[in-house]
């Protein structure tokens, strides 16, 4: 939309900066300086979300925890113990919960992301800053519930006596795949939210039937051999398969060091993330007049 | 270093209304556009020539504006509403972007659109402070910095720990306010947000701004009152129908302007169009003036407003407002029935109509613009119609005595009873 050039002087006096107000034609910018610039505003966000989520709750922060604990014991009792789907040599409780925890982080940072933009109309249409920082607040504020989750999956593992092994040190990388998956899907949806809101209605749907499209209630190798591949296709596959693998990899006989497929996820995350940041760039723009 | 803070060349927005427009608002008719496109395109090989320079259903809600405002210079835009002022702002502030057209900003700009943008009713007053702050783009040191003086000056230092849901609407606005007198950019870019508060703290708002004006920070300040543009600004731009019409000293700028107002007609009817997600609306309004629908007022004589409502619910007696102001801007009357008691009818109704009868109303002879409210109490939307309706309050010797009071003493006269007493009570 508008750039801001710093201008000429010297380095060691304060530069007036220069906003030039002009039509964009074609390509944006994707002005990842000016994020940067507003940095704190992405820190109030975030910090704005947790402190409203569990305002006026009576169980208020538990909720954090209570959330997958529920959906744990209830995904447990039917596929664990009546559907009796295969989890190697851990407890089908730990065995769902490493990867349910990712999951939940990716669900609902996914859905807090593509509301994001629409959620923040009266900000839009009476302020400006770069607006990439609204779903980024959506991304990153459910980091704060994964980290008390985890420790639910700490305290899990410590019961069951399991020990995580080295590759746990890889954890964070996994968890950045499902950041990248989140902001990327979520940058698309969130631009497309503006104009269309079917989006509001599809959503819903769409992460519960990605949920089990994704080994999380069950393991990839479930999958005949031949057919795998397909799951690669999904980059949350990788996320809740290298989580039970860094995690229980010396206990499940089947799990693997990731494939080179894991880099096909990688590939499609990145992709969804570039195209993503692209569009929202692109239709950014019209935002105030639509929304 | 130039001297120029803001220099907008040929600036100009359209809009497209209406359903003129090829939208696709739902992705079903995206998707269908989609298949579509190419194989209209195969048919239709020279798209470009097909594409008029207006398509159809557009408008401009602003064209060719240039100006430029001077470092420390204080500049007045005035109209009419829907004039273009509030999209000219917009496309400053960056919120939206021009059709056409270019501007250059020079300094760190902050804008006023409206106070407490980002306000959350969850979060306390202190918590508010910090994040409003940061959405008008303050650091956390600047806020650090002033946040005392914030405090003081909304005066709500007993309830910084309160959520701002509890506060009542006048804590909410001068906390609001108070948050944005503090942002110190160079150039500072205000829409009407003066026009809330009581009187008192209009005043104090007013007084603040001008302290600022006096800091020489530049200032662009959209307004229709004309008082308060006066007040602030050297210079003025009217701006109508999206075009500038007059710049210059914002004296002679508002006398134009005034007398430009004086000499478009009146309109005692309006039938407004059905506002979108309202769920009571004013169907239409009517004045009349001694009994007579008519835009004539006589000093002196009785004024009614008929207002004929619908509602998408069954609906008690709606709430109805009036405000009327003077061709200035001033607001010299105000009216709402939401403070009366018993407002209720024998049975919901989802049409009807209501009579607001003002009486004798004490007006000196001048140009008055009348603003409707409506609403019903289950909704918190209330459609606001400014400056619907115009009337002219015309002198009369109502009296006989062959003098007229003069409207340059005061805005209202006041039917008052003189008794004489003789001096030992």
């Amino acid at each position: 939309m508008s750039g801001v050039v710093l201008g000429s002087q010297s380095e060691f006096e304060v530069p007036t900066p220069v906003v030039v107000i002009q039509p964009t034609r074609g390509w944006a910018s994707l002005q990842l300086r000016a994020v940067w610039e507003y940095r704190e505003l992405l820190y109030f966000l975030v910090w704005r979300d947790l402190k409203v989520r569990y305002k006026q709750t009576a169980l208020g922060v538990a909720w954090i925890v209570l959330q997958p604990v529920a959906s744990m014991v209830v995904f447990s009792g039917l596929f664990g113990v009546l559907l009796k789907v295969p989890s190697g040599d851990v407890p089908y409780p730990v065995f769902l919960y490493a990867a349910l925890l990712p999951w939940n982080y990716f669900a609902s940072s996914l859905t807090r992301s593509s509301t994001s933009i629409v959620g923040s109309a009266n900000l839009i249409t009476k302020v400006y800053f770069p607006r990439l920082i609204i779903p980024l607040a959506g991304v990153l504020s459910g980091l704060v519930d994964f980290c008390i989750a985890f420790l639910i999956l700490i305290a899990l593992m410590v019961f069951y006596g399991l020990a995580p092994s080295a590759a746990a040190a890889l954890l964070p990388l996994f968890l950045l795949l499902a950041v990248v998956t989140a902001l990327g899907f979520g940058l698309w949806l969130s631009a497309l939210n503006v104009r269309y809101r079917d989006v509001n209605h599809l959503l819903p749907y769409l992460v519960q039937i990605w949920m089990y499209l994704t080994p999380v209630i069950y393991g990839s190798t479930l999958l005949p051999e031949r057919f795998r591949w397909l799951l690669a296709l999904n980059p949350m596959t990788a996320v809740t398969e290298g989580f039970r693998w860094a995690l229980l990899g010396r206990y499940l006989a089947d799990a693997r060091a990731p494939q080179p497929l894991v880099l096909v996820s990688v590939a499609i995350a990145l992709v969804v993330l570039a195209s993503g940041l692209v569009v929202f760039r692109r239709t950014e723009r019209t935002f105030a007049d639509i929304i | 270093m130039s001297d120029i803070a803001i220099r907008a060349d040929q600036l100009g927005k359209r809009y497209r209304i209406g359903r003129a427009q090829q939208r696709h608002d739902t992705l079903r008719d995206a998707l269908v556009a989609g298949v579509r496109g190419p194989l209209d395109r195969l048919r239709r090989p020279k798209p470009e020539e097909a594409r008029p320079e207006e398509p159809a259903g557009s408008i401009w809600a602003l064209k060719d504006i240039s100006f430029e405002v001077r470092r420390g210079e204080v500049l007045g835009v005035i109209g009419r509403n829907g004039a273009g002022k509030s999209t000219l702002l917009k496309i400053l502030s960056r919120i939206t972007e021009p059709t056409q057209g270019r501007a250059e900003i020079h300094g760190r700009v902050g804008s006023l659109l409206e106070v407490g943008t980002g306000f959350h009713p969850e979060l306390t007053g202190r918590e508010n402070i910090y994040l409003n702050g940061a959405i008008l783009g303050m650091h956390r040191a600047e806020i650090d910095r002033h946040f005392d003086e914030i405090v003081a000056f909304a005066e709500i230092e007993k309830f910084l720990e309160t959520p701002v849901k509890r506060y009542s609407s006048g804590m909410y606005v001068r906390l609001a306010f108070a948050v944005a007198a503090h942002l110190e950019p160079e150039i500072l870019l205000v829409d009407e947000v003066l026009a809330v508060g009581d009187a008192a703290f209009q005043k104090k708002c007013l007084g603040k701004m001008g302290e600022v004006a006096r800091e020489g920070r530049t200032v662009l300040f959209v307004s229709h009152n004309m008082g308060a543009v006066l007040a602030l600004c050297d210079k003025a731009v009217t701006i109508e129908a999206g075009r500038k019409v007059t710049e210059g000293a914002s004296r002679a700028v508002i006398d134009t302007y005034l007398s430009s107002m004086l000499a478009t007609g009146l309109t005692h009817s309006i039938a407004p169009a059905r506002p979108d997600g309202m769920e009571a609306w004013v169907e239409s309004a009517t004045l009349e003036c001694d009994g007579q629908i008519s835009t004539t007022l006589p000093l002196g004589g009785t004024l009614a407003i008929t207002v004929r409502f619908r509602s998408t619910i069954p609906t008690q007696m709606p709430s109805v407002g009036i405000l009327v102001s003077s061709v200035g801007g001033q607001a010299v009357l105000n009216s709402n029935n939401i403070y009366l008691p018993s407002r209720a009818l024998p049975s919901p109704v989802t049409e009807g109509v209501v009579r607001c009868s003002l009486g004798q109303v004490p007006l000196m002879a001048n140009r008055y613009y009348v603003s409707l409210w409506l609403g019903i109490d289950a909704s918190a939307k209330h459609q606001f119609l400014d400056a619907a309706l115009t009337f002219e309050v015309v002198e009369r010797d109502a009296w006989g005595t062959g003098r007229l009071p003069t409207s340059r003493i005061s805005d209202l006269w006041w039917p008052t009873e003189f008794a004489y007493n003789s001096a030992q009570v």
